[in-house]
């Protein structure tokens, strides 16, 4: 009855946990689907630790819900502008724990074969299955590990980086060891002699060397990557995460372990699909870092940015009738979601069509400015994507661009030469007026000037983005 | 610096170049303003409205000039003005410079700088402070007014009890920036607009304005406004009587005509002849923005309104911005102001005439006891109405080509897809054992499961999604649990890890995602 048992939780859990990801399609279906991650995991853990030759639950439990007070602290204390970070950081400690887990497998493995038969047959649980093991089954176990525990030592390695330039300990602008993306190369080509050299062996040496090469590589590669590609790098570490639980799944010949990854694996990978599409760019050229050749000069800008103070802005808000905000990564720098938040509330009370246009790489994370804005009890329904609300600049009487510039940038379209030609962009310049809220003037990450801001009917408003729109409140009436 | 504004001397003129308002603006500046009493009263300024914001009111024009250092004005100064204002003083206004030598002469033997607001070069960082475009917009709007109150009937075709009335059939030759202004104020006053202009490329502007462009059988490359400033240019013979026969043809359908086209420093080209007029319907109006240059219909008389023998009512006023004192004092004020912005870059109240700079290098007519008209050409090239080369429409054929080769494309993609991932399957499949291929159904399917559910997830979800899919990818801990019961210590210490970290992961996860997905409301 044991095992037919945990089989069958597993089911439940699994359609659980697909039925949880298939729910965040809406945000109100979003909250139920919460919770049905939340029962399906509390089923799996449970059904786990008192399953078939488990002893040490009290000790497992108490572990568990010492984590989970560090995890509540954490999650209950973090900003909405820091959810890059916290994100990043977690998949460092899924990474970490494959790593672990690949390597008890690795010792337990040992453990067991040293045994004699008749104690093997006194076994239970995971050590009873490594005995059961015939040879090929062993070889593919050692793959299988492996491929655990390097996955999941990139996804650590990668993560904690990643953390680091997002929240800004670590130079956020790419940079790279000489030699580049060969030392990348050579280092993934060790790794697979590595792999076979363990398949071979069974020892621990080369699969300490496999973790080493793996660290460094998770760490070379998030380094050469900028700020503003950091959404396609965590939904990439997000995707890792999810192969590493798969790959620990199968040496563990655990289905539900399997599938969960497999889930969480191909959800980061559409994710990090979506923002390379988003940027016109192929995930292979994001990863290997920095941006395409310069195919030729780019085109010249002609005339100048026309200043503009914040009583003028005012003036024309309150006569426009339909606006749309377009907020970048230096609204959530500046803190300025709850002033824009009070902007815009201000502005539906006397009528006006308000609305937001959220470019797909905007922030630093896949939907990071939705939950900014979300934060900031922005209604969800005003705020569209980019395919919703690209037609309807032309009707719009006001843009309002907030922190954001390649995603703005005509130059795209226009410049065949430019280095973000072809990437789509939010046609703001369509708009009867057009304000850029920036903090000074210079070019934004990728240093490419922005034609936009030269536009005639564009208006740069100086200054920090929630100073300004702090000063414009009070003359919105 | 002292700002100075004189009161117009010219009869009828009833503008003025400072107002109540650009007064506050020029004093945010540093500058001080003054104003020569009365001066604002025709455009609807009284004295008091100009001492309320500060500025000082001097009771005649030779103490003003005397007080302040720069004098602002509206039209050209007469010789005798120019001649009692004291040397070394700046005057920004309209000059007119290429037919007053003489007054340049004098500015130049009295060593008066002087900025000719009508010289101000066509360059998109200039329109602020183009004085002629911000008159010429006027103008054309004053056109329609002044003809609907010359024209007997409604503008607007209506259906009334009493019977139907047909809309006015309005047509604007030249849509330059008046003529743009007429377009717009006749199209929303209702009328049935026709508007006609010998620079293909404006077709779209007129378009966008709600009026029909009036094509002409034509065929010749137009010379590109853009390379004469964004002003017309003279056209060829040939292209005149194209023209000529295509307003011949609908002259006598008209009711009003509104003409503005002129060529710089040259007399108004003639486009709507006596034979047009006499075709027209008795009643019908003629309102001739160039009557200045000698009028582009010849029976034009400068400054008046006659009555043709057939019953047709030609206006040749040049004072329609005058007539509308108020509004083209506010802008022309403010034209004046944002000169004068550019002329003190520091905002301290120190004029600094810098003759690098394209916009004042350009307006500066006299400087230095110089005369320095005319400028050299603007650095920068104006007017960015370079054609963009449309790819030609695709016909269907074509379309219907591409859309099977595509599916060819992707279909052939998908096989070889399939096929390699198949062998390679296989290849797996002979090597590895029963109870591997097993798990390895198990994960392929739920990478296609997966696939489908995240596609349909809403983009402004996307953190939650990541949050939620990280806290379930601590679904690893399942792993540490069946090894924390192993014999080996080092097994124990890592799972005993392990778990810590995951539990960290599962909470921290799920809890932060809760935390967001509460924050989504509906409006």
């Amino acid at each position: 009855m044991e095992m037919g048992f945990t089989t069958a939780i597993y089911v439940v859990a699994i359609v659980l946990f697909i039925l949880s990801l298939g729910g965040l399609s809406g945000q109100e279906s979003a909250k139920r689907a919460v919770w049905y991650g939340i029962v399906a995991m509390a089923l799996a853990v449970s059904v786990t630790l008192f399953g078939p030759g488990f002893g040490l639950w009290w000790l497992s439990l108490i572990l568990i819900a010492a984590g989970g007070l560090v995890g509540y602290q954490l999650a209950s204390r973090v900003e909405m502008t820091q959810m890059p970070e916290l994100v990043a950081g977690m998949h460092a400690l899924v990474g970490l724990v494959a790593v672990f887990v690949g390597f008890n497998t690795h010792f337990e493995l040992i453990n067991v074969a040293s045994m004699d038969d008749s104690i093997q047959k006194t076994l239970e649980g995971f050590s009873a299955l490594l005995a059961k093991k015939s040879d090929v089954e062993i070889s593919i176990l050692r793959v299988e590990s492996s491929l655990g525990i390097w996955i999941g030592a990139v996804t650590f390695m990668g993560s904690i980086i990643a953390y680091g330039k997002l929240a800004g300990k670590v130079t956020s602008a790419a940079t790279k060891l000489p030699g580049g993306n060969y030392l990348n190369a050579t280092a993934a080509i060790v790794s697979v002699i590595a792999m076979i050299w363990y398949l071979n062996s069974g020892e621990l040496l080369p699969i300490i060397v496999l973790t080493i090469l793996a660290v460094f590589i998770g760490y070379h590669l998030i380094m050469g990557i900028g700020g503003a590609d950091m959404p396609v790098v965590v939904s990439m570490l997000n995707s890792y995460s999810g192969w590493a639980a798969a790959a620990i799944g199968f040496s563990l010949g655990n289905d539900l372990l399997i599938v969960v990854g497999a889930l969480v694996g191909s959800s980061g990978a559409i994710l990090s699909y979506i923002m390379c599409k988003a940027m016109n760019r192929s995930f292979v050229s994001v990863i290997l870092g920095g941006f395409g050749e310069y195919s030729g000069p780019q085109m010249e800008i002609e005339g100048e940015q026309n200043a503009i103070e914040a009583d003028e802005v005012a003036s024309v808000l309150n006569d426009a009738d339909s606006i749309i905000i377009i907020p970048g990564y230096g609204m959530a720098v500046a803190q300025a979601q709850q002033s824009v938040s009070e902007l815009v509330r201000k502005l539906r009370e006397q009528g006006k069509d308000v609305r937001f246009a959220i470019h797909p790489v905007a922030g630093r994370l896949p939907g990071h400015m939705n939950v900014l804005l979300a934060e900031a009890r922005v209604p969800y329904d005003i705020v569209l994507e980019m395919d919703e609300i690209n037609d309807d600049f032309p009707d719009t009487d006001v843009a309002i661009v907030i922190g954001s510039n390649d995603i703005v940038n005509p130059a795209a379209q226009d410049d065949p030469n430019s280095p973000i030609a072809g990437m789509p962009v939010l046609e703001c310049w369509k708009a009867k007026h057009v304000f850029v809220s920036k903090r000074g003037q210079g070019t934004g990450y990728s240093g490419i000037e922005n034609p936009l801001f030269f536009k005639e009917n564009t208006r740069m408003f100086y200054g920090n983005a929630k100073t300004s729109i702090d000063k414009l409140l009070p003359m919105i009436n | 610096m002292k700002i100075g504004a004189l009161k117009e001397t010219i009869t009828g003129e009833q503008r003025v170049a400072l107002t109540p308002e650009s007064a506050i603006q020029l004093q945010k500046l540093g500058h001080e303003c003054l104003l020569e009493k009365d001066a604002g009263l025709l455009a609807g300024f009284s004295n008091e409205q100009y001492e309320a914001e500060g500025v000082e009111i001097l009771s005649s024009a030779s103490a003003l000039a005397e007080a302040s250092d720069l004098i602002v004005k509206v039209r050209p100064s007469s010789e005798h003005e120019l001649g009692n204002l004291p040397s070394k003083k700046t005057l920004i206004s309209f000059f007119n410079p290429g037919a007053n030598e003489a007054l340049m002469d004098l500015a130049k033997s009295k060593e008066i700088s002087v900025i000719a607001m009508d010289m101000v070069p066509r360059i998109s960082r200039a329109q602020k402070m183009d004085a002629l475009s911000s008159m010429a917009n006027i103008a054309g709007y004053r056109a329609v007014i002044e003809s609907g109150n010359n024209f007997g009937r409604f503008f607007t075709g209506q259906v009334t009890a009493a019977g139907k009335v047909p809309p006015a059939k309005v047509l604007v030759v030249g849509a330059g920036v008046a003529g743009l202004a007429a377009i717009g104020t006749s199209t929303s006053l209702g009328a049935i607009t026709y508007a006609f202009d010998v620079r293909p490329e404006v077709a779209e502007q007129v378009e966008s304005m709600g009026a029909e462009f009036v094509f002409l059988d034509f065929e010749s490359e137009q010379e590109d406004g853009a390379s004469t400033g964004g002003y017309a240019a003279v056209s060829s013979p040939e292209f005149s009587a194209a023209q000529l026969a295509k307003f011949r043809e609908i002259a006598p359908e008209i009711d009003i005509v509104i003409t503005t086209a002129l060529i710089p420093n040259r007399e108004a080209p003639e486009l709507w002849t006596s034979d047009m007029v006499a075709s027209m319907k008795p009643g019908s109006v003629i309102v001739d923005l160039a009557a200045e240059k000698g009028g582009n219909c010849k029976l034009t008389v400068m400054d008046e309104r006659i009555v043709t023998d057939n019953g047709v009512v030609i206006i040749g006023y040049t004072d329609f911005p005058s007539r509308m004192a108020e509004q083209a004092s506010m802008l022309y004020a403010s034209n004046i102001r944002h000169m004068i912005a550019d002329l003190t870059p520091d905002k301290n109240g120190v004029i600094a005439h810098n003759m690098e700079d394209d916009i004042i290098r350009g307006a500066t007519v006299v400087h230095d006891g110089e005369i320095t008209y005319p400028p050299p050409p603007p650095k920068v090239q104006a007017i960015a109405a370079r054609p963009k080369e449309k790819t030609p429409e695709k016909t269907p054929e074509e379309i219907r080509a591409e859309e099977v080769a595509a599916f060819k494309k992707q279909t052939k993609n998908q096989v070889v897809l399939l096929a390699v991932g198949g062998i390679l399957i296989f290849l797996v499949g002979i090597y590895a054992p029963a109870s591997f291929m097993q798990h390895f159904i198990v994960f392929i399917l739920s990478v296609f499961v997966g696939f489908q559910v995240i596609w349909n997830v809403s983009h402004s979800l996307h953190t939650p999604l990541m949050a939620v899919t990280n806290a379930i990818s601590s679904i690893i801990i399942l792993g540490a649990l069946l090894q924390i019961g192993s014999t080996s210590y080092t097994v124990f210490i890592l799972a005993a890890v392990s778990l810590f970290l995951a539990g960290i992961n599962i909470f921290g996860g799920f809890l932060v995602t809760k935390r967001m997905l509460a924050m989504f409301q509906k409006s």
